[in-house]
């Protein structure tokens, strides 16, 4: 069958010139196959990438993220209140000195206590108590490790145990943080919940989505 | 006696023209040659035994599924706004729209149950092992997009707890170093799970992945057709062929043989399914989660949320393993891809059995003793990995001060995560060490 061929392309040599004889290969036509696969490939790679881009979040999802305006005036101390923003719960939580003063107590026992993972938080949070007022924590409720929402156990003791100063306690994994969001050591979460950009516009007024550094 | 003469004749002519109809569609397409093929003359083991019915009923469950999830798309709506209410119409408003939802959702489990006594069967027969590796191949690749269509479709009621799971699921992706947080923003295309994830979701489950997975089934069939069935003693029964017909000795036709076997398989199996949608649909939260009667809500989330029981083993890996704690010299941040890889390893791993199986024989009948006890130990691991993926980690307490105050039950999952690995990663070393008893010539009965 090869010999056959061989022999067929011999004779038509004369006519083909990009032909070569011995080993029965049309090196030309080759060469186009070739060409045209590649340009053929390139041709579907910028087709799909309409249809790869058209599962990125839309224009619409993009514009949802305006910033939040909350009254914080009604948040008792050692309490809390959850507000969206951009879809995620944002607590805001008003700490008494005692649960201030059991911050600074527990840095052995954290991951990262001195927020040195600086995409966590803006420059101005990056404190001991995570916060423009001492008092006032502002933390995204999503937690790092896979994003469930934490459960809220701010009073210490409790079903949490005879060590347990207050924070937060992730029922999906057992992740726990402290009231400045930290996250304890032996977590499955990798590093502390994230503290939004946000500032006071009043006494009473938080503004969460913008800081004094961006601009909304 | 002219009477029966011409019911003859009459027959005749039924047969001819039935004979000439075929014969017309045979010359068009090869309708006769593929039923003897596949069914007349595909010649299969005659010791099929009871671990054979679970190939069979995965296709009716496949074949289930399809038929109801086409009923169920006529009156849902794949809308977070509408999406549970959707749902609850179904059950209540819609004619006998509770029995589909409920055969739908049994079925999803009951595709789990009879997929796994698939798998394990064709581990302990060995019938993954040349030349059946592709066949295997192809069927780890339905098993994946068997997980993808239940994930996918575990969203679309938009309770609770198919929020939470998307969103956990997801989130998975993220850990991947570099690409991860871009990609699990391209999946749910948005910046949390929203009306864009539940849209698009409903499109994999109902198209993207059904086409895939009846592809991945007739490659299955087909590459299996190509080169015979295995049987419980592992003996390829194509060696022995009678010298006239060429029909292997040991084999006979899958129809009428196992076409009725099956057909009583099927009975016990419908029995066991319709007593389950009928008198447990929700099976005790193990085939649908208290949570999910509950719509989706991004604030809060649930007390305790577990997957759905056909995911916890792999789930359970992935709480066991611990974060990597980041190297703040060289400024790597902590990361829990390490968790995230072993889960997706648990469950591709099973992909290389064919290679890491260096057994003389096939059969668990003629195995020695060491790899029935790395079996049964894997067992046991995927059973309580199982168990512990349905509980919260501090199910058993935790331990004192001299195990730094552990979760019981985290420690026992990663012991148990250890042995799963271990029955793959050692066995090129136990199969090969393991005694094994001579292999009969012929299949036993």
């Amino acid at each position: 069958m090869a010999e056959n061929r061989n022999d067929k392309n011999q004779k038509s040599a004369h006519k083909n010139l990009g032909n070569n004889q011995n080993s029965g290969v049309n090196l030309e036509k080759r060469k186009f196959l070739i060409a045209s696969s590649a340009v053929g490939t390139l041709g579907c790679v910028a087709v799909a990438v309409p249809f790869v881009k058209s599962m990125t979040p839309s224009e619409r999802a993009k514009a949802a993220g305006a910033p939040v305006e909350v009254d914080i005036s009604k948040i008792a101390p050692g309490t809390m209140m959850t507000v969206e923003w951009r879809g995620k719960p944002v607590w805001i939580i008003n700490r008494t000195s005692e649960m201030i003063a059991e911050l600074a107590k527990h840095d052995d026992q954290l991951t990262d206590p001195k927020c040195d993972v600086t995409s966590q938080q803006p420059s101005y949070c990056k404190n001991t108590d995570r916060s423009i007022k001492p008092n006032l924590a502002v933390v995204v409720g999503i937690c790092t490790h896979l994003g469930c929402s934490p459960t809220a156990k701010l009073q210490a003791k409790g079903d949490m145990g005879d060590t347990w100063s207050g924070g937060f306690f992730c029922p999906c994994h057992g992740s726990k943080f402290d009231l400045a969001g930290r996250v304890f050591k032996g977590s499955p979460a990798p590093i502390n919940l994230v503290v939004p950009p946000h500032k006071y516009l009043t006494e009473n007024t938080l503004l969460i989505g913008v800081d004094t550094e961006e601009k909304a | 006696m002219t009477n029966q003469t011409e019911v003859k004749q009459n027959k005749s002519v039924v047969a001819n023209a039935f004979n000439n109809g075929l014969n017309w569609v045979d010359e068009r397409f090869p309708l006769t040659s593929n039923i003897k093929a596949h069914l007349t003359e595909y010649y299969a083991p005659k010791n099929f035994n009871f671990w054979y019915y679970f190939g069979s009923l995965s296709l009716l469950v496949l074949v289930l599924q399809i038929l109801t999830g086409i009923f169920l798309t006529m009156h849902y709506k794949p809308d977070a706004e509408l999406a549970f209410g959707s749902v609850e119409y179904i059950m209540r408003d819609v004619p006998w729209g509770w029995l589909i939802r409920y055969m739908h959702s049994t079925g999803a489990s009951m595709f789990f149950v009879v997929v796994y006594l698939h798998m394990f069967r064709g581990i302990i027969y060995g019938s993954y092992r040349n030349p059946r590796e592709l066949i295997w191949l192809f069927g780890v690749g339905i098993f994946l997009c068997l997980m993808g269509e239940a994930f996918f479709g575990y969203l679309l009621p938009w309770g609770q707890m198919s929020y939470w799971g998307a969103q956990v699921i997801v989130n998975l992706f993220s850990a991947i170093p570099f690409v991860g947080p871009d990609v699990s923003e391209w999946l749910r295309g948005d910046y949390l799970v929203s009306d864009a994830t539940l849209n698009r979701f409903f499109a994999f489950h109902v198209i993207a992945l059904p086409f895939v997975l009846v592809g991945l089934v007739a490659a299955h069939i087909i590459a299996l057709h190509e080169v015979g069935s295995n049987n419980p003693d592992g003996v390829e029964i194509k060696k022995l062929k009678d010298k006239v017909t060429g029909i292997p000795l040991d084999g006979i036709p899958f129809h009428p043989y196992y076409t009725v076997k099956d057909i009583v398989g099927t009975v016990v199996f419908l029995i066991v399914f319709s007593t389950i949608i009928f008198f447990a649909p929700e099976m005790g939260g193990y085939f649908l989660e208290a949570n999910n009667f509950v719509p989706a809500n991004p604030l809060v989330t649930p007390a305790h949320i577990a997957p759905v029981w056909y995911f916890t083993p792999y789930y359970s890996i992935l709480r066991a393993v611990p974060p990597f704690p980041g190297v703040s010299l060289l400024s790597i941040p902590p990361s829990l891809f390490p968790g995230v890889a072993a889960m997706g390893l648990s469950v591709m791993v099973f992909a290389l059995l064919p290679w890491l199986d260096k057994s003389p024989v096939k059969s668990i009948r003629y195995r020695g003793t060491l790899y029935k006890k790395w079996l049964a130990a894997f067992v046991v691991s995927f059973i309580v990995l199982g168990y512990l993926g349905t509980e919260p980690a501090n199910v058993w307490g935790q331990f004192g001060a001299w195990l730094g105050n552990a979760d019981r039950a985290t420690v026992v999952a990663r012991a148990f995560t250890i042995i799963y690995f271990a029955f793959f990663i050692l066995m090129p070393w136990y199969t090969k060490k393991d005694k094994t008893l001579p292999v009969p010539e012929r299949v036993t009965g």
